[in-house]
C-alpha cells in the first residue's frame, strides 16, 4: 500500500537522519575527548616529576632543577588577596541588585555594565591594573596590585552567582520573614542568605578557579620571573603558577632542559584548576539534594 | 510600634553600602575606560622619534618636516634623494652616533667625549645631504644646522600603518594594521573551526543524546572552559605546533593556524552552553508539530529548531569570537609573534593582546611605545564592548519578538 | 470496518499506570470526542495514534492501537508514514517561524514532494478546506505570526490537512480561542467530518455535544463510557459520567 516513490523517500529521510546524528556524535566525543586528551598528555609527561621536593623546593640551576613552592605560596597569596576584594564587594554587590534595587532602569544598567566587565579581556584588565595600581597609586609590582587586579576581574562571576543564587530563593521565605515582622535588613541576613548561601560558596570557588589560572592580569602588576625566595608582604613581588609556567615554556634561560619543570608546573596548575571546579561540581549537586529531600 | 531612630539609621547606612557596591562594575568600566585612554590618547601628541633624540640637517635644506615613515625609510636607505620628498636634487647622507669614527678620529672627539657637540655641530655644516639623528643634549645654542621636526604620530598613520616597529630608530613605527589583520584572521579561524563544531554538540546535547550522556558531557564542557588559558598555551606549544610543523613541512610550526585552533577549542564551550541554551528554548509544541507532520527528528532540527534559534546562535559566534579576540596567553605562545600582515595561515602572526603582552615589559612608563600599547587595549576594550553590546542586543530584541 | 480500533492499551510513565485497558473503535467519517477532568489521560490516549507518546523518555505502552486495521507499533510499522496518515492539531496554535505558505507547504517539503504546482495547488486547497483562504489569499507570504489566534489554529489546520492524512486528532483545539474562532473551527470539524476521520479531546461539555457522534468519557487513566454522543449526554448509563457531564465535578 505504500508506493515505491514514498518507500525511496522514507528512505532518504532516515539515511540522512542517521548520516546527520552519526556526525554529531562524532563531533561530540571528539570535543569531550580533547580534555581526555589534555589532561592525559599533562599527567603521562608531568607524572614523574611531581614529587613532595618539587611542590616544597625553591627552584635551582636556571629554573632546570629543583621545585615551584614560592610560584605555588604565590598564587595562594593572590588567590587569598584577590577574594578579600572580590568576595564581600560582589556578594553586597549581589544583594543590592537582586533585593534592593526596584527601579528595572536601574537594574538593566547594572547587569549591563557587569557583562560588559565580565566581557573585557584579561590582558586588558593588567593594562589597567599597571596603569592605576602599579603607577597611578604607587604600590608597584605587588601582591596588593595584583589582587586588586585578579578581584576586579572576577567580580562579574561573584555578583552573577549570588544574583542567581538569590534569585532561586522562593518570595514564600521572603514573605514569611515579613510577616514575623522582621524588617528587609533582618530578613536578608537571617532567611535569604542562609538559604542562598552554599550557591554563593559554589560560585565563590569557581572564580578561586578561575583566578588560579589567569597569567594576562598579572604579568604586569605583580608577577616576578625568577623570585626563590617568599614574599615579605603585599608590596612584594612574588612568582604565580601560571605565570611560571609561561616562563619556563617560553623563556626561561634553557628552555629544553626545563621541559620537565614545566609538565610538572602544568599538572600542578590543572590539578588545582580541577580540583576547585570538581568540588563545585559536587557541592552544588550535594547542596541541590539536600534543598530536594528539605 | 515604630522602630527605635537607631536601628532605622542603621538599615538607611546598610543600604548605602549596598548601593555604593551595586555600582562598582559600572565604576570599574568606567575606570577602565578613563585609565586606558589617558595613557594611550598622549600618543598623538608626541614625535615618534626616541626620546632624548633629534634629527637635524644642513641649515640650507629647504626640508623642515619628515612624517615617521619617511624617516625610517630614509634611515633604511630607501629614499636616497632629497628631491622624493620635496627638497633639493642632492644625495641624502645619514649619520648615527655609530658612524662618528668614519668622519673623526677618537682624539677628535675627546676621551670623554667632551667636544662631541663641536663634532656634530661641523659636521652638520659641512654635509650639505646629511640628516643626523643625535642626542639632544649635544646640540648646543651655536649649532649650525637645522632641526627638523618628525610630524607627530597621526591617529591614520596608526590604524592604516603597515610596520609595527615600536622601537625602531630614529623613528618608530606604529602601523597597528599587522596586528588587527593578525587578530582578525586567527579569530576567525578560530570561529570557523568552533562554530562548526561547537554546534554540533549543541544539538547532540539538546536534541539528540539521551539525558544520561548528556549530564556526563555538561560537566566535561565546563571543565574545558575551566582550563587556564596558559595551559592550553602550553599544550599548543609542544603538542599542536610541532604537529603542524611536520604536517605541513614549514621551517616553525608556530603559524596562525595554530593559535586558530587552540582559540577554537577554547571557544568550545562558550559556543556549546549558549547555542544548547538557545536550542532548548524551541517550544516543544512546534517540535512536536513538525513531527506530527510526518518530519523526520533531523528535518524537525535543521528546518525548525534552527531557524527558531538562529539568534541565539548567533549570539553563541559572536560571544566566541569575542572570547578569541581578547585570549592573550594562549595565542602569544603559539603563533610566533611576526607583526606582518598575514597572508596564509601558515604563516606566523602577531595578535593585539599578544603584543600588550610581549611588548608592555620593555616599554618605558610614559613613552611612545607604551602609550601605543595602551591605545592596543582601548581597540581591544572598544572591540569587546562592541561585541558584548551586539549581543546584549540581539538577546534583548529576542526576549521580545518571543514574548 | 473501524477505522481505528484500541484493544486493552495500557501506558506506564515509568511506575505510573496512565491508561488501563483501554478498548475501543472508531468508526470511519465520524467524529468521536475524548472527555474527562484534566490529568485523566485522554490526551494521552489520544497521542497513541500517531505515536506521539514515543517522544517522552521512560514510556512504556502495551496491549494493541490498530490503523486501518494494522498495528501501528508493530515493528515494521514506519512512524513518519505513520504520521503523514494521522494528522494532529494542537491545543495552543503553534504555526512554525515561517510564512503562511510555507507552513502549510512545510509537510509536503519534509515529505519529499518537490512538485512546484502541486505544492501550490495543494497549499490553496488546503487553506480553502480550513476556510481561511479569503482571509489570507493576499499575505500567503506574511509571517504566520501576523495572523490571529483562531487564524493561526486554522492555518495549522490546513498545514495538517495538506498532506491528506485521513485521520485527524484534535487536542483540545478551540481552548485557546475566543468563542467567535471556537465557533468557527466547530464548523470547520462539520465540514471535514465528510472526509476525514476525527478524534477530539476537549473540556468543554458544550463542544462535545455540538461537534461529535460519538464521545468517550475518562477517569483516572480508564475509559468510562462510551457511546453515542446523545445518549452519553442525554441518558448516561454511569452515575459518574452524569455527573460529569453536568458539571458536578471535573
Amino acid at each position: 500500500m505504500i508506493s515505491e516513490k514514498r518507500r525511496k523517500i522514507e528512505r532518504s529521510k532516515r539515511l540522512s537522519e542517521r548520516v546527520a546524528f552519526g556526525i554529531f556524535r562524532v563531533m561530540s566525543l571528539l570535543v569531550v575527548g580533547i580534555l581526555f586528551v589534555i589532561l592525559g598528555f599533562l599527567v603521562i609527561k608531568g607524572f614523574s616529576v611531581i614529587s613532595w621536593d618539587f611542590i616544597t623546593k625553591m627552584p635551582e640551576d636556571g629554573m632546570t632543577k629543583g621545585g615551584i613552592y614560592p610560584a605555588i605560596i604565590g598564587t595562594l597569596y593572590l588567590i587569598a588577596g584577590s577574594m578579600l576584594f572580590s568576595f564581600p564587594i560582589g556578594v553586597l554587590s549581589g544583594i543590592y541588585i537582586n533585593e534592593y534595587a526596584s527601579n528595572g532602569w536601574v537594574v538593566k544598567f547594572i547587569r549591563l555594565m557587569t557583562n560588559n566587565l565580565a566581557g573585557i579581556p584579561s590582558i586588558v584588565f593588567g593594562l589597567f591594573g599597571m596603569s592605576l595600581f602599579v603607577n597611578t597609586l604607587g604600590f608597584g609590582d605587588s601582591i596588593i596590585a595584583g589582587s586588586l587586579t585578579l578581584g576586579l576581574m572576577t567580580l562579574p562571576v561573584v555578583i552573577r552567582t549570588t544574583e542567581e543564587a538569590l534569585k532561586s530563593v522562593d518570595n514564600s521565605f521572603r514573605h514569611g520573614s515579613y510577616a514575623l515582622g522582621a524588617s528587609k535588613l533582618q530578613t536578608i541576613r537571617r532567611v535569604t542568605l542562609p538559604i542562598a548561601y552554599p550557591n554563593i560558596i559554589t560560585g565563590l570557588i569557581l572564580s578561586i578557579g578561575r583566578v588560579s589560572g589567569e597569567t594576562a592580569p598579572i604579568l604586569f602588576t605583580v608577577a616576578a620571573y625568577f623570585l626563590p625566595r617568599l614574599p615579605h608582604g603585599i608590596f612584594d613581588q612574588v612568582m604565580a603558577l601560571p605565570y611560571h609556567l609561561y616562563v619556563l615554556a617560553t623563556s626561561g634561560t634553557n628552555i629544553e632542559e626545563s621541559r620537565p619543570m614545566a609538565y610538572g608546573t602544568a599538572l600542578v596548575l590543572i590539578m588545582i584548576v580541577l580540583f576547585l571546579n570538581l568540588m563545585a561540581n559536587a557541592l552544588r549537586r550535594y547542596f541541590s539534594k539536600k534543598v530536594k529531600m528539605n | 510600634m515604630t522602630k527605635p531612630f537607631h536601628k532605622k539609621l542603621l538599615e538607611k547606612i546598610v543600604e548605602g553600602i549596598l548601593a555604593l557596591s551595586g555600582s562598582i562594575t559600572s565604576l570599574a568600566v568606567l575606570l577602565i575606560v578613563i585609565f586606558l585612554f589617558k595613557e594611550g590618547l598622549g600618543l598623538f601628541k608626541r614625535s615618534p622619534v626616541a626620546e632624548g633624540y633629534v634629527l637635524a640637517v644642513n641649515k640650507n635644506n629647504p626640508v623642515n618636516r619628515i612624517d615617521s615613515k619617511v624617516v625610517k625609510r630614509i634611515f633604511d636607505q630607501e629614499i636616497t634623494n632629497w628631491k622624493s620628498i620635496t627638497g633639493k636634487n642632492d644625495t641624502i647622507i645619514t649619520f648615527r652616533l655609530d658612524n662618528l669614527n668614519s668622519y673623526y678620529s677618537d682624539e677628535k672627539i675627546g676621551a670623554n667625549l667632551e667636544n662631541l657637540s663641536v663634532c656634530i655641530s661641523s659636521l652638520v655644516d659641512s654635509i650639505s645631504g646629511i640628516i643626523a639623528f643625535v642626542p639632544q643634549k649635544n646640540i648646543t645654542n651655536d649649532f649650525k644646522g637645522k632641526l627638523v621636526k618628525p610630524e607627530n604620530v597621526s591617529a591614520g598613520e596608526f590604524f592604516l600603518g603597515k610596520e609595527w616597529y615600536p622601537t625602531a630608530e630614529p623613528s618608530a613605527q606604529f602601523g597597528v594594521l599587522p596586528l588587527l589583520l593578525g587578530t582578525l584572521w586567527v579569530s576567525l579561524g578560530a570561529i570557523l573551526l568552533s562554530l562548526p563544531l561547537g554546534l554540533a554538540v549543541a544539538i547532540y546535547m539538546a536534541e539528540v543524546a539521551n539525558p544520561r550522556i548528556r549530564n556526563i558531557f555538561k560537566p566535561i564542557i565546563e571543565l574545558l572552559a575551566g582550563i587556564p588559558s596558559v595551559i592550553y598555551g602550553f599544550f599548543g606549544l609542544v603538542v599542536i605546533v610541532p604537529l603542524i610543523q611536520s604536517i605541513f613541512n614549514l621551517p616553525v610550526g608556530e603559524t596562525a593556524l595554530a593559535g586558530s585552533i587552540i582559540l577554537a577549542i577554547m571557544a568550545l564551550p562558550t559556543i556549546i552552553t549558549i547555542a544548547e541554551d538557545s536550542i532548548r528554548t524551541t517550544p516543544r509544541s512546534m517540535k512536536e508539530a513538525s513531527l506530527a507532520l510526518g518530519a523526520s527528528r533531523w528535518q524537525t532540527i535543521y528546518r525548525i529548531v534552527i531557524p527558531y534559534s538562529i539568534s541565539g546562535i548567533t549570539a553563541a559566534a559572536i560571544l566566541g569570537i569575542g572570547r578569541a579576540v581578547g585570549e592573550t596567553m594562549a595565542v602569544l605562545m603559539v603563533t610566533g609573534n611576526a607583526a606582518v600582515i598575514p597572508h596564509s595561515f601558515l604563516q606566523p602572526v602577531r595578535t593585539i593582546p599578544a603584543t600588550i603582552a610581549a611588548e608592555l615589559g620593555e616599554s618605558s612608563q610614559g613613552g611612545p611605545h607604551y602609550q601605543a600599547l595602551f591605545i592596543l587595549g582601548c581597540i581591544l576594550f572598544i572591540l569587546t564592548l562592541i561585541i558584548n553590546l551586539t549581543v546584549e542586543y540581539i538577546s534583548s530584541r529576542n526576549k521580545l519578538a518571543k514574548r | 470496518m473501524a477505522k481505528i480500533e484500541t484493544i486493552d492499551a495500557n501506558l506506564y510513565y515509568g511506575d505510573f499506570h496512565a491508561l488501563k485497558n483501554i478498548s475501543m473503535k472508531m468508526e470511519l467519517n465520524t467524529v468521536t470526542a475524548l472527555i474527562g477532568p484534566s490529568g485523566c489521560g485522554k490526551s494521552t490516549y489520544l497521542r497513541l495514534f500517531n505515536r506521539m507518546n514515543d517522544l517522552i523518555d521512560n514510556v512504556r505502552i502495551t496491549g494493541q492501537i490498530l490503523v486501518d486495521d494494522e498495528d501501528i507499533y508493530s515493528k515494521n510499522i514506519n512512524v513518519d508514514e505513520l504520521r503523514i496518515k494521522v494528522g494532529m492539531v494542537f491545543q495552543k496554535p503553534n504555526p512554525f517561524p515561517k510564512s503562511i505558505f510555507e507552513n502549510v507547504a512545510y509537510g509536503l517539503r519534509v515529505n519529499g514532494e518537490k512538485n512546484k504546482s502541486f505544492i501550490e495547488d495543494t497549499v490553496v486547497h488546503s487553506i480553502k478546506q480550513a476556510a481561511l483562504w479569503d482571509e489570507v489569499s493576499d499575505k500567503l507570504n506574511k509571517s504566520a505570526f501576523e495572523l490571529s489566534g483562531g487564524q493561526q489554529q486554522r492555518l495549522c489546520i490546513a498545514r495538517a490537512l495538506a498532506i491528506s492524512p485521513s485521520v485527524i486528532l484534535m487536542d483540545e483545539p478551540a481552548s485557546a480561542l475566543d468563542p467567535l474562532s471556537t465557533a468557527k473551527i466547530e464548523e470547520l470539524i462539520h465540514e471535514l467530518k465528510k472526509e476525514y476521520t476525527i478524534v477530539i479531546v476537549t473540556h468543554n461539555m458544550q463542544q462535545a455535544s455540538r461537534v461529535s457522534d460519538y464521545t468517550a468519557f475518562f477517569y483516572l487513566g480508564e475509559l468510562v463510557e462510551y457511546g453515542q454522543t446523545v445518549e452519553i449526554f442525554t441518558k448516561p448509563k454511569l452515575k459518574h459520567t452524569e455527573n460529569y457531564i453536568t458539571g458536578r465535578f471535573g
